[in-house]
């Protein structure tokens, strides 16, 4: 049999049934007597609702029911809750505004959900959506972040003074003073990190059930199962815990946009219950660009101050955080504490001071997208360190070397909170230079130059946080929710295993990455070990997947329970062979009794507890499963250098991704060929968002990039081959010493991007360019510079 | 998508009758526009009379002229070894329509019926001085474009086939993609055929498909990307969008020229 284990390169198992078109999705499950509903959203993005008339789509064939946000609310139907409660700087609470289900006397953005309508077919509901007859009173509207933040703009929510919902801050503001005062140089930045539309392959999607006995089951395109039925069982729709099933199935992609609790999983769950019949949602692709929620969208202003050679005193951030109309269920965190305490980076900054203003607008709402706030947070660190390289004239990378964390200063405290565990950043960047002909570069532009191309190359040397956590510490910040997760470990009589984790797959390859995980741990074939996720029905009460929280934190779970497994098996093998339990050693799925050729194989041990009749049965419970909630001590820190090499055709503006290498350090790896696919589609989106990705919106909210016809999603062809190596260091306060690898793929690549592009243009004397850094973009700054070229 | 009725006739006449018979019908031929419009409920056709079983496919070379049956899929001119043959820009525009998927059931009767302004098809027929002929006329292409989505045809009018003059001496034709949807942001046919030295733009103007005159006579003179380099089109009456504004496209038009140029050589 070949190798198995931690560290081999083992084939997902679920994509047969992917690839063979037998994934079971949310939309893919079909109830007897099932309606559909059909929700109504806003095409305006600010309105005043004066009326609402339902009686023609109430009347029009095949329809059962049309609720608006007046029916849920006469249910006593709450709204959706936020998760996170961020202070403002002066100690008051951010404002919190109502986010109704269904829009209740004004929608806030295009595609606010206004009015469901529930009939026999799917087309019959969207006929009957069109009878309904709404009375608006279009108010002006508001997307940009600092115009919603500019004095008369208008109100998203009438009670929430100058759109803003917090004014929160972070740092010692006065030694970053101090060292600003003494500066040698002080290097500045403006930059913006666009909004992306996250675009799973697989649209949102739910179904609601409710039984003759009132227990409601909801399945759900959702990252958290569990999450959800506590959000929206205890604060929407007030259904009891043990009455509610949340299902998760097969779930096409996430990336952060299924972690929230939306709107629809509630009209679904409600309407099922007072219709006593299943309801199935299924958005289109339409819904879900103006529905799920959106990523990034920060306005930023950086300063870094410096001595005399260069090293890094003191960094000093003010930022615009776009909230959308709503807070979205995790939203407050992403620009705070995702964001802000990530600005030391790589980099022994003494000092730094960052607020964060978080604003409402008339747009979707924004929330965690693959990485959240990380990837806003290297963009801006990345961009700066190199353009105080442009402005000092120090070579980006011996200014980066000046300014690291060395390896030896592990655990290393920051200036802002967090504590990171371990890394070397010498060795990522060292890896990666080599990975990228980092040497051979300067050939490889004159040959460019030959050909009438600007080739150019940029690096980032980045750090990121994965697995937030403790538990305790996130409430301290204002986490309404505990970050721990579960694994519930289940080994059968005959010695096959199953393993209920409260980790959810749509994408990642848990049920390999976990099972190798298990079967190396437990000594026994890969092919008996079974992995569950995505029922709370079926598994103990989880947090879900996000944030690169599944082995980390998943899976240390499984090692804490196995470890239980293993210490019960030791005491039946101690009764079996007649030995004390201090002597039995568990190794290669069986239990020795040391320095002995006495051993029993799991199998037998676990026979033996479902069968107990020779079993300590006095001092020992029968049975061999357990549970483990694991709470880690601190977040991970996955880190890493990325390295681009772009070309571009001065003529039209046009940007080529010519070369990419990845080095990153994700902590122990369990299966290589899976964390691979996970930087490579981390690196994919990250070049998506530094030259393609933008959700357009005009200046009142009207969205103008509402399709994959003006969405620009990267596409193969715009993707180099994508190097990617690991040189790791472990985790040191988890048993597995895995770090994450989901996100950083996404986090390192826009600024290593965005770098390469302005070395390109360098001798047109450009020392930044903002994300989507589009041909047009580029083209005008070439455009613009060239008569001054011409004149030099 | 609403509800309508569906009719595959076997001629043309017939086709022609059922659209004449209801305002409300309208033709599909491959679907790749008209679908997603039904899905959009964008249109509400009472009845879709579909153009498959007319017997309109097919490519045909005579001595003076190569006609494409207007059913004729992207995907057939891309791989046409007439057409590579004849007129090598036009196979090379066919092959850069969309993806796979529609080159298979797109048809270039339903590309130039429809003629979105930022269509490939449009620029290759006027920069050819194709004709369109239909059920009852021929259509000089000179006449058949009227400014975005509108084209001479009557609204029972069926295009048959698209006929190209020959001998083609230079043809290409270069696309700068709309980074998003991949059609032409700006795409350029430049010939030199019968019709003399044309070049015709599509996707940068506001009322779709139009021709070049500067540049048409630069390279009348001398037909080299030199000749035209310095030529700027002017950015009035050109689209503006997230995309790309009026001055880009004007620029790109110029650079799009001298690249067919170059490849038509
Ligand atoms: C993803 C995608 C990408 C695309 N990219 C491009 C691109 O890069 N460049 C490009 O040029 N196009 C592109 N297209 C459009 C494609 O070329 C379409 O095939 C074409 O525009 C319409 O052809 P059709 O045969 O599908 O017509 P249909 O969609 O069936 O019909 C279009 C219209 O023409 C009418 N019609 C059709 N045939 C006739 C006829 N013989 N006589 C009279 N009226 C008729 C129909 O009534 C309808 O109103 C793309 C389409 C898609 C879906």
């Amino acid at each position: 049999m070949a190798f198995e284990g931690i560290g081999a390169a083992v084939k997902r198992r679920e994509d047969g049934r992917f690839l063979a078109g037998r994934g079971h999705y949310v939309d893919d499950m079909n109830r007897p007597g099932q309606v559909y509903a059909y929700i109504r959203r806003s095409d305006r993005p600010h309105a005043r609702i004066r009326n609402i008339d339902t009686s023609a789509a109430a009347a029009a064939p095949g329809v059962i029911a049309v609720y608006t946000g007046a029916d849920m609310a006469a249910d006593g139907i709450g709204g959706l809750p936020c998760g996170w409660q961020i202070h403002s700087k002066d100690g008051s609470p951010m404002a919190e505004p109502p986010h109704p289900v269904l829009a209740i006397d004004k929608v806030r953005h295009v595609g606010d959900p206004i009015a469901v309508v529930i009939a026999e077919t799917r087309m019959a509901a969207k006929d009957a959506a069109e009878l309904l007859v709404i009375d608006f009173e279009d108010l002006p509207g508001v997307a940009d972040i600092r115009a919603a933040i500019a004095a008369g703009a208008p109100l998203v929510h009438d009670e929430v003074a100058g759109n803003i919902c917090y004014d929160w801050h972070i740092g010692d503001r006065d030694a970053v003073e101090a060292a600003f005062a003494r500066a040698k140089h002080v290097v500045k930045l403006d930059l913006t990190n666009n909004r992306l539309i996250p675009n799973a392959m697989e649209p949102r999607a739910a179904l609601g059930e409710c039984d003759i006995a009132g227990h409601y089951t909801l399945s759900t395109t959702s990252q958290n199962p569990h999450v959800i039925r506590l959000l929206m069982g205890a604060f929407v729709l007030h259904i009891p815990e043990h009455k509610l099933r949340v299902i998760a199935p097969d779930v096409g992609g996430g990336f952060g946009s299924k972690i929230y609790h939306y709107a629809e999983e509630a009209i679904v769950t409600w309407s099922a219950g007072k219709l006593k019949r299943p309801v199935k949602w299924t958005a289109e692709r339409s819904e879900s660009f103006m529905s799920d929620a959106h990523g990034r969208d920060h306005v930023s202003h950086a300063e870094m101050a410096l001595d005399e050679d260069g090293h890094f005193l003191a960094l000093r951030v003010s930022t615009l955080a776009n909230m959308g109309a709503y807070l979205s269920t995790f939203a407050p965190s992403v620009p705070t504490y995702l964001y802000a305490t990530l600005l030391a980076g790589v980099y022994k900054t003494p000092a730094i001071y960052a607020e964060v203003k978080a604003v409402f607008t008339n747009t979707v709402p924004v929330d965690a997208y693959r990485g959240a706030g990380r990837p806003e947070a290297a963009f801006l660190l990345e961009r700066l360190v190199d353009t105080i390289a442009n402005d000092t004239g120090i070579d980006r990378i011996a200014l980066r070397r000046a300014n690291f964390i060395p390896a030896d200063a592990y655990p290393y405290q920051t200036p802002v909170a967090l504590q990171y565990d371990s890394g070397n950043h010498e060795m990522t960047l060292a890896e990666a230079l080599k990975a990228a002909d980092y040497a051979g570069f300067p050939a490889r532009r004159a040959e460019a130059a030959r050909r009438g191309k600007l080739r150019g190359i940029g690096i980032s040397t980045y750090l990121e946080a994965c697995g937030i956590a403790p538990s305790h510490v996130a409430g301290a910040l204002g986490a309404r929710a505990g970050l721990y997760e579960v694994a519930n470990i289940r080994v059968h009589p005959t010695g096959s295993v199953t393993v209920f984790t409260g980790s959810h797959s749509h994408g990642q390859g848990h049920e390999t990455t976990m099972a190798q995980l298990v079967a190396d741990q437990l000594g026994v074939a890969l092919d008996q070990v079974e992995i569950v996720h995505g029922d709370t029905g079926e598994i103990p009460f989880g947090m879900g997947t996000y944030g690169s929280r599944s082995l980390a934190v998943g899976g240390s779970a499984m090692v804490k329970a196995m470890d239980k497994i293993i210490a019960k098996g030791k005491r039946i093998a101690a009764h079996l062979m007649e030995a004390a339990v201090e002597d039995i050693e568990f190794k290669d799925g069986a239990f020795r009794v040391a320095g002995t050729d006495k051993s029993k194989a799991l199998a037998e041990i676990s026979l033996a507890a479902y069968v107990p009749h020779n079993y300590p049965i006095e001092e020992l419970e029968p049975g061999l499963e357990e549970t483990a909630f694991y709470d880690p001590k601190n977040f991970t820190y996955p880190g890493g250098c990325h390295v681009c090499e772009v070309e571009i055709d001065p003529e039209t503006g046009v940007t080529k991704v010519v070369n990419f290498a990845a080095v990153d350090d994700v902590g122990r790896v369990i299966n290589p060929m899976i964390v691979e696919g996970q930087v490579q589609g981390g690196v994919a989106q990250g070049i998506g968002q530094a030259l393609l990705e933008s959700a357009a919106y005009d200046a009142n909210g009207q969205l103008l990039s509402g399709s994959f016809m003006d969405y620009t999603m990267p596409r193969a062809d715009n993707l180099p081959n994508i190097t990617v190596g690991t040189e790791i260091t472990l985790c040191t306060h988890n048993p597995l010493g895995s770090k994450g690898c989901g996100e950083v793929g996404a986090i390192g690549s826009p600024p290593a991007v965005i770098n390469a592009v302005v070395d390109a243009l360098k001798e047109y004397g450009v020392r930044h360019i903002d994300m989507p850094a589009t041909a047009e973009r580029i083209w005008s700054i070439i455009a613009a510079n060239r008569p001054k070229m011409a004149a030099e | 998508m609403y509800d309508f009725a569906y009719q595959k006739p076997a001629s043309v006449a017939d086709a022609v009758k059922l659209l004449a018979g209801d305002p409300e019908a309208k033709a599909v031929a491959g679907g790749q526009t008209f679908l997603p419009v039904l899905k959009q409920r964008l249109n509400k056709p009472s009845l879709v009379v579909d153009l498959a079983g007319l017997g309109l496919s097919g490519i045909k070379q005579s001595a003076n002229a190569l006609s494409i049956g207007a059913m004729t899929t992207h995907a057939t001119v891309a791989r046409s070894a007439e057409v590579k043959k004849a007129i090598p820009g036009l196979a090379q525009l066919a092959s850069w329509i969309g993806d796979n998927q529609v080159r298979h059931r797109g048809t270039i009767g339903g590309s130039l019926a429809n003629n979105d302004p930022s269509a490939c098809y449009p620029a290759a027929v006027l920069a050819l001085g194709a004709t369109i002929k239909t059920n009852k006329r021929a259509i000089k292409a000179d006449d058949f474009f009227q400014g975005m989505f509108t084209t001479a045809l009557e609204p029972d009018e069926i295009i048959t086939e698209v006929e190209f003059p020959l001998p083609v001496e230079k043809s290409a034709y270069e696309k700068f993609r709309q980074p998003a949807s991949r059609y032409a942001m700006v795409g350029v046919f430049v010939a030199k055929g019968p019709a003399g030295v044309r070049v015709a733009v599509t996707g940068a103007g506001q009322n779709g498909v139009f021709r070049v005159a500067d540049m048409e006579a630069a390279l009348a003179k001398s037909f080299a990307p030199d000749a035209i380099a310095a030529i700027k089109v002017s950015p009035e009456g050109l689209n503006s969008d997230i995309h790309g504004s009026a001055a880009y496209r004007a620029h790109l038009i110029t650079v799009m020229a001298k690249r067919a140029v170059a490849a038509a050589g």
